[in-house]
């Protein structure tokens, strides 16, 4: 018997997406399997973000489709995005979350405003402390973003990005400007993420060592520590490494195949590990 | 020579793009707000606080603006009036200039600054903090949730800021009659009552409507294609403060030659 095809939860099509005549992907083309890890490595300006904001549809491509859970969301209106769009979590690099609102009316946003979760009202608050006991912020929830710390916004912005549960999460930079120690304690985060609700995830970074925690370790719920994946546990999850240059994709492949690259552009990444 | 004028078309064609896309963008922004006043979700508290920053925020400033203006007014046109011996006339003219031009202008270009600035201010941060595409991204129609609220809350509350600068514009200019012209308390109500015919409140009442809208949306225009981080939301800010009061000044001009044309006096 015929084993049926897999279907893509993200694939890219010959995607190309210019700003004002400056192209900022070009010629894009890959596909994010459930369940799957894609790294996204890349200097400034080679086009990480907009990848990620092109796979939500909140930038339309100039040629090419994208596709999300099945659907061609390359000329979808606004309105039908919506629904599509209450199935993506996704981190912004400036944690993006609303100064206007505390944390816990941040974190309840789109439990109460995706029109496809229509979570009922009094489910809204214990959905929101459970999601921020999760990333430790648990005392937080009458806080405003501005008294938060940097660390802490972003963790706040992760809670409100996984709250509704979504199947595909993406995390644009979420180790940015953070200090060592932080920055760890936020990829520990999305790696409990990933493996508790084993959504596929894409995590846009210009560290290795993201990428490299992303592949190896796993999250164990029995003993709620992170623990190797590789050497004895075995890896539920694929981890694809993507490298982009200029608004192309160089590189797409795994782990090994990342660190045995010659490529100069590449090496300048893999040789940053810690 | 050819290739010298063809680059000097394209410069030109160039030099055009910028303000025709920016106007292709207000036009599609004005449509998709006045659109969403009818189609759910309706954002009440939106619309709720926005009335209370418009409305009540600027009415101590409104309140000065129209009594001082009326006042003088009144100073002035009583020295044009006592040339033919008509200064108990002095109520009708305060009243016409006031409740025609002075009330609706003065007040639109008030709350121009004060809140045409903030809304560009408020967006444009938002918008270069990803704030407007979070919204976006977890469902929610940002020209439904920011703009037509306020949108709305600017159409009601213009117009009714325009009636208080109006009449306490005309208790101004009664100010200066009674105790600086000693024009007769009923003399002056008589003839500010009079002078108004159904066109001059019309037109009083019409203006700071049309204003609101330029108003409100000039500053959710720019707010929301505010580029280039703070530089960008002082930019941002600026724009909409001068593009809002020129567009005052040119739509009173047409809305006031429409009303004159119609047989007001």
């Amino acid at each position: 018997m015929a084993e049926p095809a897999r279907i893509a939860v993200l694939r890219f099509e010959n995607v190309t997406v210019s700003f004002d005549g400056d192209v900022a992907l070009r010629d894009i083309s890959f596909a994010a399997y459930e369940g799957e890890s894609r790294i996204i490595l890349g200097a400034a300006g080679s086009g990480k973000t907009v990848l990620l904001k092109t796979a939500m549809g909140l930038t339309k491509p100039e040629s090419g489709k994208v596709f999300v859970f099945g659907q061609d969301i390359s000329a979808m209106p606004e309105k039908r995005l919506f629904d599509i769009r209450g199935k993506i979590g996704m981190l912004f690099q400036e944690s993006a979350l609303f100064d206007s609102l505390n944390i816990a009316e941040n974190v309840a946003y789109p439990l109460l405003n995706q029109p496809s979760i229509r979570c009922p009202k009094a489910e809204v608050l214990p959905r929101v402390k459970r999601t921020l006991e999760f990333v430790e912020l648990g005392g937080t929830l009458e806080k405003f973003p501005s008294e938060l710390s940097g660390g802490m916004r972003r963790r706040a912005a992760i809670a409100r990005a996984v709250v509704t549960e979504p199947p595909l999460q993406m995390y644009d930079s979420p180790t940015a400007g953070l200090d060592p120690i932080t920055a760890h304690t936020i990829i520990a985060l999305l790696i409990k993420e990933r493996d508790v609700s084993q959504a596929t995830t894409l995590l846009v970074t210009h560290r290795f060592q993201d990428g490299n925690l992303m592949a190896n370790f796993r999250y164990n719920s029995e003993q709620g520590v992170l623990e190797p994946a590789r050497n004895g546990a075995k890896q539920k999850s694929s981890t694809t490494f993507m490298v982009m240059k200029e608004g192309r994709l160089i590189f797409e492949n795994d782990q090994d195949s990342i660190e045995a690259s010659k490529d100069p552009y590449i090496g300048k990444f893999v040789k940053q590990r810690v | 020579m050819v290739a010298s004028e063809c680059g000097e078309r394209t410069y030109l064609l160039d030099l055009l793009k910028e303000p025709v896309l920016a106007a292709q963008e207000f036009f599609l922004l004005a449509g998709k707000a006045l659109k969403n006043i009818f189609r759910r979700p309706h954002y009440g508290d939106d619309i709720a606080l926005q009335m209370d920053a418009i409305g009540v925020g600027s009415l101590p400033i409104v309140v000065m603006i129209g009594f001082f203006s009326g006042a003088v007014m009144a100073l002035q046109m009583s020295r044009a009036l006592s040339q033919y011996g008509q200064v108990g006339k002095t109520g009708t003219l305060v009243s016409l200039t006031l409740v025609r031009e002075l009330g609706p202008v003065l007040t639109s270009i008030m709350v121009a600054g004060r809140n045409s600035t903030g809304m560009a201010s408020e967006l444009g941060s938002m918008k270069v903090t990803e704030q407007i595409d979070a919204m976006r991204a977890l469902g929610t129609d940002p020209i439904q949730k920011l703009v037509t609220p306020r949108l709305i809350a600017t159409c009601v509350m213009l117009p009714l800021l325009t009636i208080i600068a109006d009449f306490v514009g005309m208790v101004g200019g009664f100010i200066i009659a009674k105790f600086v012209l000693s024009i007769e308390s009923r003399q002056y109500w008589t003839s500010v009552w009079r002078a108004l015919e159904w066109n001059d409140v019309t037109q009083g009442l019409f203006k700071p409507l049309v204003f609101a809208v330029v108003v409100s949306l000039m500053g959710c225009f720019y707010g929301l294609r505010t580029t280039g981080g703070t530089q960008g939301v002082g930019r941002s800010t600026t724009q909409a403060m001068v593009m809002a009061t020129v567009l005052i000044f040119v739509l009173d001009l047409l809305i006031t030659q429409v009303f004159v044309s119609q047989g007001g006096a």
